[in-house]
């Protein structure tokens, strides 16, 4: 092609734009996901977390779903091909139990993350931003919510409300945590909107929501995904602790209400014999809130410059005689 | 003073928001406590007459419904305020009366699992930012992760299954013998302690790890500070810097995390005392769950917010013993 065709410098802004791309995948998905395979206690947690999102969707499918009298009652784990983990006081099959119950936890745990960090930022960033009369009316709302104990809380909401759908069962239980994240994301918004690129686009008069869409939350996105994470450990360890003692209706499989069984019928606590009904689902939760805990400490790895650049001063630690003395 | 002014009004005004928050739960959700409660009554009293009825809900969740929503609310914040929390329907007591006998027990197995917890995990979280990427910090920062994903109850019910059903060594349940008079001896004492071993354990062991990690974490930083360099090129001796530079610094951030711990311990001793049958705040405040007991259910939640408002503005207000640079407070970022 000619030097002087004008398609000439549409070919390159092309390119450039596929270099973009490239270079915004490497930047955003492929060189964080090379971080979290590097180091292998990340990698546990994506592993876990992905193994329990295949149990949600592909399992509930191979895995038919729990019904009384499906084996004889208390089979034994391991003692027959049909039930493998043997079954419950009901004759409940374990590993249905425990499979099914994957969908409404996922879908506690989507709804309490999305409804504790949205309400949050969307605070967080409002009093930091706004300053003035918004942000005290702001921050002393979110300091009297941040006081009141958000499990006792969501206990008295659910025992009056008894929520069945998982959707509102996930927002109850997370009632409170957007007051002490929305303070935090609130401290954050404060130092940014100082910064000099935010001042720039002040001054060239770009709207208050583009700023706060495109300057200030890319920049506390690590520290959201992080608690969307915990939110979401937040709402297994409650739901099971409050279907467990029989608080919210028992219209959900879940490993809290499959625990109940072996606590109260069952007798799992006094007998040798019924005690895996209760030991599999703990098993099942206690897996999940590790994964979880790996994927959000890994992800803090990532995110976190001061975790970064620690990183990479051990890496070349001659250039730093002090610190690395320190040690 | 100005702040400390300030400070108070917040922690009032949060304990107003919990009182109106559970009136308005109590009141005006429909087909919510209070007629459930008049429901109740009437069935178990067919005759009554609806002033008798109304009488009656008015002595026990301290509302009266034939006066206007204001009037109610002002009577009945009134009426918490002067300590009247309305009578229990399940136990028959005033709740207020129940829960002040509960609430030192809640406190004691509180007090308990903070200290060891902060104890357990300044202590590891400074040995092991001493010995970062040793094997000592590696095992016990991947303990520290393993027992942190473990729920607390689920810990406390395997306590009781093994320790105390199985084993036989703790009791499963209650907060002391009864053939250990009550009253301030040592056998009580440690009678009382036995009985607090499993919730305090299964706090202590399910929350140590995310001390000492966040421990862990401000040492590192720390010791990176240039002072710290200063420090020993002037040749201070290694305890100095170890306790006065390091440690000092980097437990000043938990002291945040402390304050959130109180709420977070609160909120859960509801449920360790449940599983434990520890007669406590949370206790109590299953038992009325259990038995639609309203009055006692509500009572309980603004006693535990009450405590933990008081806990926060103690902690609040001692924040300048040990950091000096917060004497003045107006600028501070705590609540």
């Amino acid at each position: 092609m000619d030097a002087d065709s004008p398609f000439r410098a549409y070919e390159v802004e092309r390119r450039t734009r596929r270099q973009r791309w490239a270079y915004k995948w490497d930047l955003y998905v492929a060189s964080p996901l090379r971080v979290v395979w590097s180091d292998w206690r990340t990698r546990v947690g994506v592993l876990i977390v992905v193994f329990y999102l295949l149990m949600g969707t592909v399992g509930v499918v191979l895995v038919p779903p729990p019904e009384t009298n499906q084996g004889a009652l208390h089979t034994q784990p391991f003692q027959t091909m049909a039930h493998p983990l043997g079954t419950d006081g009901l004759g409940q099959d374990m590993i249905s139990l425990i499979v099914h119950a994957t969908p409404p936890m996922l879908e506690m745990m989507l709804s309490g993350g999305v409804f504790a960090t949205g309400v949050a930022t969307v605070l967080g960033t409002l009093a930091g931003y706004r300053a003035g009369r918004i942000d005290s009316v702001l921050t002393t709302v979110m300091d009297m919510a941040t006081a009141i104990p958000g499990l006792p809380l969501a206990i008295v909401v659910a025992t009056i409300l008894q929520p069945e759908s998982p959707w509102v069962v996930g927002i109850v239980l997370t009632i409170n945590v957007w007051a002490g994240l929305g303070r935090s994301i609130r401290s954050q918004v404060l130092t940014l909107r100082e910064s000099d690129y935010v001042e720039a686009s002040r001054t060239m008069r770009i709207r208050t929501p583009n700023i706060i869409a495109r300057d200030i939350v890319p920049n506390i996105m690590p520290y959201i995904t992080i608690n969307f994470v915990n939110a979401g450990r937040i709402v297994i360890f409650s739901s099971v602790a409050l279907y467990f003692l029989g608080v919210l209706p028992f219209t959900n499989t879940h490993w809290g209400v499959t625990m109940n069984r072996a606590y109260r019928n069952s007798g799992a606590l006094y007998s040798l014999g019924a005690s895996y009904t209760l030991l599999i689902p703990m098993i099942a939760i206690i897996v999940l809130s590790l994964g979880l805990v790996l994927l959000s400490q890994g992800a803090d790895r990532i995110f976190n410059p001061r975790v970064r650049a620690r990183r990479s001063k051990t890496i070349s630690d001659s250039e730093d005689p002090g610190t690395g003395g320190a040690r | 003073m100005h702040w400390l002014i300030n400070r108070l009004g917040r922690a009032i005004l949060t304990i107003v928001g919990t009182v109106s928050l559970s009136f308005v739960m109590i009141r005006l959700i429909p087909g919510g406590p209070l007629d459930y409660l008049r429901g109740q009554i009437r069935n178990q009293n067919p005759g009554m007459s609806s002033d008798a009825i109304d009488a009656l809900v008015e002595a026990q969740a301290a509302i009266n419904p034939d006066q206007s929503i204001v009037e109610q609310y002002v009577s009945y914040m009134s009426s918490v305020f002067q300590g009247d929390l309305g009578t229990s329907t399940w136990y028959g007591d005033p709740v207020n009366q129940i829960l002040i006998e509960a609430l030192p027990w809640t406190l004691f197995v509180m007090a308990l699992s903070l200290l060891f917890t902060f104890a357990i995990g300044i202590g590891l979280g400074a040995v092991m930012a001493y010995k970062e990427g040793s094997r000592f910090d590696y095992t016990f920062s991947s303990v520290s992760i393993f027992f942190n994903s473990i729920p607390y109850y689920v810990l406390g019910v395997l306590f009781l299954f093994v320790l105390s059903y199985q084993m036989d060594l703790f009791p499963t349940g209650g907060r002391s013998s009864d053939a250990v008079p009550v009253g301030f001896s040592v056998a009580f004492l440690l009678d009382a302690l036995y009985h607090a071993a499993l919730p305090v354990l299964s706090f202590v062991l399910t929350r140590f790890g995310f001390q000492a990690l966040a421990m862990r974490g401000n040492s590192i930083n720390v010791l990176g500070e240039n002072y710290l360099r200063a420090a020993k090129i002037r040749g201070l001796p290694g305890r100095r810097i170890a306790f006065q530079y390091v440690g000092r610094n980097a437990v000043l951030p938990l002291y945040t995390t402390l304050m959130i711990s109180i709420g977070t311990m609160f909120g859960g001793a509801v449920i360790l005392e449940e599983i434990f049958a520890y007669p406590g705040i949370g206790y109590y405040m299953f038992q009325a769950i259990d038995a639609r007991d309203y009055p006692l259910m509500m009572g309980a939640f603004i006693i535990i917010t009450t405590a933990i408002v008081a806990a926060i503005l103690f902690a609040d207000l001692t924040y300048g013993l040990i950091d000096p640079r917060a004497s003045g407070g107006e600028t501070r970022e705590t609540y």
